[in-house]
């Protein structure tokens, strides 16, 4: 028995070690950087912004991951290619003809609506086709069973999108009016970027409004609250987990669109590491809070863009930016080391956790 | 249980079969497969995907059915192939009409020129429908069929198709034994000649039928031998198979050799992670990067280029020094997750291996690893002064990782770690509760997974002289899962199995190379919803899986 807590302790002891290391790492970093100084404030405020705006895609992902994972307890693994599947198909369809024959630039609002409405009803076709095929059947399996039909769904999709579309990167038409920069509050920002975090905060809200305020969204917390109980109460579970993974798809379809309009090219793996960042966010901000996603997303995004020069460049290290993915995926760990609830999450039982 | 059929069902159903076979056509499977012929004149592999699909409906549909006179079941199968056959029609129409191929890459004149058999939209269209129905009339009817005559068919096709679908294997194999004369009498360039698949046919139907008819009076003179002379026919058995897996590089040829080996890499890496997975329950999605460090450390102690660090060491020292590396990072990556579980436990691991990859193509380490240029020039294995070059020699080198990897695969299975393993796969409270050491417990699983990926990679470097950063990236991690999930999670020979089915086969059949990760993520839903155990599973879990309905994958 007292050999047991001895062993405890040690582990303790390394993990504060570790935890303690990073730290130090990061301050140092910080510190040599900034006592260098070798970026303008300019370029600094250019670099948060930027990390802003991939924060509030990574938040609109996070959505997905956070809602499917409150009420089912599963990683939906496939939920990255929700995102592809509908800005590729609605580029090719509709987003490059519509540029080609003039009528994008010309009535851009109503065009950019049409193409966010068929990016969601396709991210919303194959995400209920997925949960239909490959989670339905399995409800009440064990944990392990759903991710791994999830990481087959994944590359399933993304090879059946290859197909269709081919494997080369396609490119998003430049839009006139969002293109270029704008100034708020005397800082100048990319209209795209602009538009991305505006847009970004409406769905947030209104998705938070609707799943507190409506009997739907009501159906759905109860679901994820307990299942069996909610049936009692005349819930009709599987419907509420419809609609969940549909709300997740439409959220991934605007970040699809969002994205493309940033970045201005569409690819079939381009949903691959966008997911499994955005599920970073998620357990960040704490699962199954959509809030928690939001400000999981916005630190991510902030963190992912900021970091390589501010910690890493004062270390020393050659080339950071490379780098980047390795941020985001040691700010996993360490959350999910030191803080597994995430920023906003109630501590989980252990039955979710 | 017999079912009547409406006709609503019987539509719907030859509806799901087409948009199936519509979406093949699109995404380019169909005309891709189209060019491999099978037999000469006849068909290609294509047509056989093309109308697997409504024939299996077909089949399933009447299998049970009720029916007053053959006719209907017959009738309902060419309804539901004709129905099958309406989507890809209209996708012709569309593609020669419209131009589709802008939109989708692989709707191009060559499909329609497959799916119309070269006759022109209206009567291509006409005979494709025709096609369609027929055949699926046809699996009705095989399923009506006595099982004394379907078995015997049902082999003897398969076994055309089987033949045919490898001819180019078969046939380097058949040139280089018997000649290019023999070779130029079966295969007609590359396709099987139709009187050669008509005699195939005919054999393998007819070994089935006289071994259904004789087979049980074999079995039963087997059983009654006395339990000596048992004894020895198995020992006899295991004598036959060692000989061959001994001599198996003079057997199969320079080529399928090379295969093997490639197979016997990915039998070391999925035995070890079937010890983290199978054995243990811990879903790691980050194995890669064990087999990354042990090739990594492989090719910097013993490279001969730049990044060579020159001081003495062979591919046998470094052996030893790999897998020992690849145990410390095994220990290392598993001290912070040993507290996570399941799917947590399955991000993470792969945060791990994205890390490792990412770190090693970055210039933070280039002047060690090489970044994206890899490190090049490495050594192949010496034995006793012998450079072993040639994959038949290369073979020995990875035959003898994988027997002692299976050594100690089983060794550690049946041993007191190894209950502790299945004990925390069940449940980690309770074996918690039971004063099991979990901490050390876990570690050991994490360490032997990655000292056998280690070993992996070490051999892999040295196998292929140079290695790069791009291929250590997660699809190989997903590979591995893949082929122990498919061969039996926890299983031994499964993952002999699993190798041969997802590595083997899809460097024989390089046609579906493109398609490769598709099928893939196929197989891993289908088996999840369907075979969870897998195609071999371990005898302990078949058990379980016997008594009650669970799904065998560890919960947690």
């Amino acid at each position: 028995m007292s050999e047991r807590i001895k062993q405890i302790d040690i582990l303790g002891v390394v993990m504060w070690f570790f935890r303690a290391a990073i730290i130090v790492a990061m301050l140092w970093g910080t510190i040599a950087t900034l006592m260098d100084n070798p970026y303008s404030a300019k370029a600094w405020t250019d670099t948060i912004v930027a990390g802003i705006a991939q924060g509030s895609l990574y938040a609109l992902i996070a959505i997905g991951y956070t809602l499917v994972y409150g009420v089912l307890f599963m990683i939906n693994f496939a939920h990255g290619e929700f995102f592809m599947s509908g800005i590729m198909t609605s580029t090719i369809f509709i987003a490059i003809p519509m540029s080609e024959s003039g009528y994008l630039d010309a009535n851009p609002v109503l065009g950019l609506i049409i193409i966010a409405l068929v990016t969601m009803l396709v991210s919303i076709g194959v995400a209920i086709l997925t949960e239909r095929v490959a989670y339905k059947p399995l409800r009440g399996a064990p944990r392990l069973v759903p991710l791994i039909t999830a990481i087959g769904a994944s590359f399933f999709w993304q090879y059946y999108f290859r197909g269709l579309y081919g494997s080369e990167v396609k490119p998003f038409p430049l839009i006139d009016s969002i293109a270029g920069k704008m100034t708020i509050f005397g800082i100048e920002i990319l209209k795209s970027q602009a538009l991305v975090i505006v847009v970004a905060i409406i769905m947030l809200i209104g998705l938070n409004l609707f799943v507190i305020k409506t009997k739907v969204g009501k159906s759905i917390r109860a679901a994820a609250e307990n299942k069996d109980v909610a049936r009692l109460m005349g819930i009709d579970v599987d419907r509420a987990i419809t609609i969940t993974f549909t709300m997740g798809a439409a959220m991934a379809g605007i970040a699809g669109v969002l994205y493309a309009l940033v970045f201005r090219q569409v690819h079939y793996f381009m949903g691959f590491f966008p997911g499994i960042k955005a599920f970073t966010a998620a357990v960040l901000g704490g699962i199954g809070s959509i809030p928690g996603a939001a400000l999981g997303g916005l630190l991510l995004g902030v963190f992912e863009s900021v970091g390589p020069a501010l910690f890493l460049e004062g270390l020393g290290v050659p080339s950071p930016h490379q780098l980047k993915d390795v941020i985001a995926f040691t700010m996993l760990v360490l959350v999910l080391i030191f803080r597994p609830q995430g920023i906003l999450g109630e501590r989980l039982a252990e039955e979710k956790a | 249980m017999n079912k009547s059929i409406t006709i609503k069902d019987i539509i719907s159903k030859g509806l799901i079969a087409g948009v199936v076979i519509l979406s093949l056509n699109v995404i380019g499977f169909i005309t891709l497969l189209g060019e491999r012929e099978l037999i000469t004149g006849w068909f290609s592999l294509g047509h056989v995907f093309l109308v697997a699909t409504p024939m299996a409906v077909a089949y399933f549909t009447t299998k049970n059915m009720d029916y007053e006179s053959k006719a209907k079941p017959i009738g309902v199968g060419f309804v539901i192939g004709a129905v099958s056959a309406i989507p890809s029609i209209i996708l012709v129409f569309l593609e020669t009409n419209t131009d589709l191929r802008q939109f989708l890459a692989n709707v191009s004149p060559a499909l329609t020129e497959f799916l119309t058999f070269g006759q022109g939209v209206v009567a291509g269209s006409f005979i494709l429908l025709l096609f369609f129905a027929v055949m699926s009339a046809l699996a009705s009817f095989v399923g009506l069929l006595d099982k004394k005559i379907q078995h015997p068919l049902v082999t003897g096709v398969a076994w055309v198709l089987g033949i045919a679908t490898f001819s180019e294997v078969l046939l380097i194999r058949i040139r280089d034994t018997f000649g290019r004369g023999v070779a130029k009498f079966i295969f007609e360039g590359e396709t099987l000649n139709p009187i050669i698949a008509l005699f195939i046919f005919l054999v393998a139907a007819g070994i089935t039928l006289w071994w259904d008819q004789k087979g049980d009076g074999i079995k039963v003179t087997f059983a009654g031998f006395s339990p000596q002379k048992k004894k020895q026919l198995s020992k006899g058995r295991s004598l036959i198979l060692m000989v061959v897996i001994l001599f198996l590089p003079l057997l199969l040829g320079s080529y399928l050799t090379e295969v093997t080996n490639n197979v016997g890499i990915y039998i070391l890496m999925g035995l070890g992670l079937n010890i983290v997975v199978g054995f243990a329950g811990l879903l790691d999605l980050g194995y890669v990067a064990f087999f990354a460090i042990g090739a990594y450390v492989m090719g910097v102690l013993t490279s001969e280029g730049a990044l060579g660090l020159d001081i003495g060491f062979t591919f046998w020292t470094a052996l030893p020094v790999a897998v020992l590396t690849a145990i410390l990072f095994g220990i290392i990556l598993g001290v912070p997750v040993l507290g996570m579980r399941g799917d947590y436990l399955a991000i993470v691991t792969l945060g791990f291996g994205e890390i490792i990859r990412v770190l090693a193509v970055s210039d933070v380490f280039k002047g060690t690893l090489g970044g994206a240029q890899g490190i090049l020039q490495i050594p192949k294995p010496e034995f006793f002064g012998i450079r072993l070059v040639q994959p038949e020699q290369l073979y020995y080198v990875v035959l003898g990782g994988v027997l002692l990897a299976v050594f100690i695969a089983t060794r550690l299975r049946d041993s007191r770690l190894g209950r502790q393993w299945m004990a925390m796969r069940e449940d980690e409270d309770v074996a918690e509760a039971m004063g099991m050491n979990l901490v050390a417990t876990k570690l050991m699983a994490f360490a032997t997974g990655a000292a056998f990926s280690g070993l992996a990679g070490a051999i892999f470097a040295s196998k292929l002289t140079s290695i790069f950063p791009h291929s250590f990236n997660l699809i190989i991690s997903i590979n591995v899962l893949a082929l122990i999930i498919v061969g039996g999670v926890g299983s031994i020979p499964g993952v002999f199995a699993g190798a041969l089915i997802l590595v083997g086969l899809p460097e024989l059949l390089r046609e579906f190379a493109e398609f490769r990760m598709l099928i893939y993520g196929v197989l891993l839903i289908v088996m999840m919803l369907y075979k969870p155990e897998g195609f071999l599973p371990d005898e302990r879990r078949k058990r379980e899986s016997s008594t009650d309905e669970e799904l065998s994958l560890a919960e947690n």
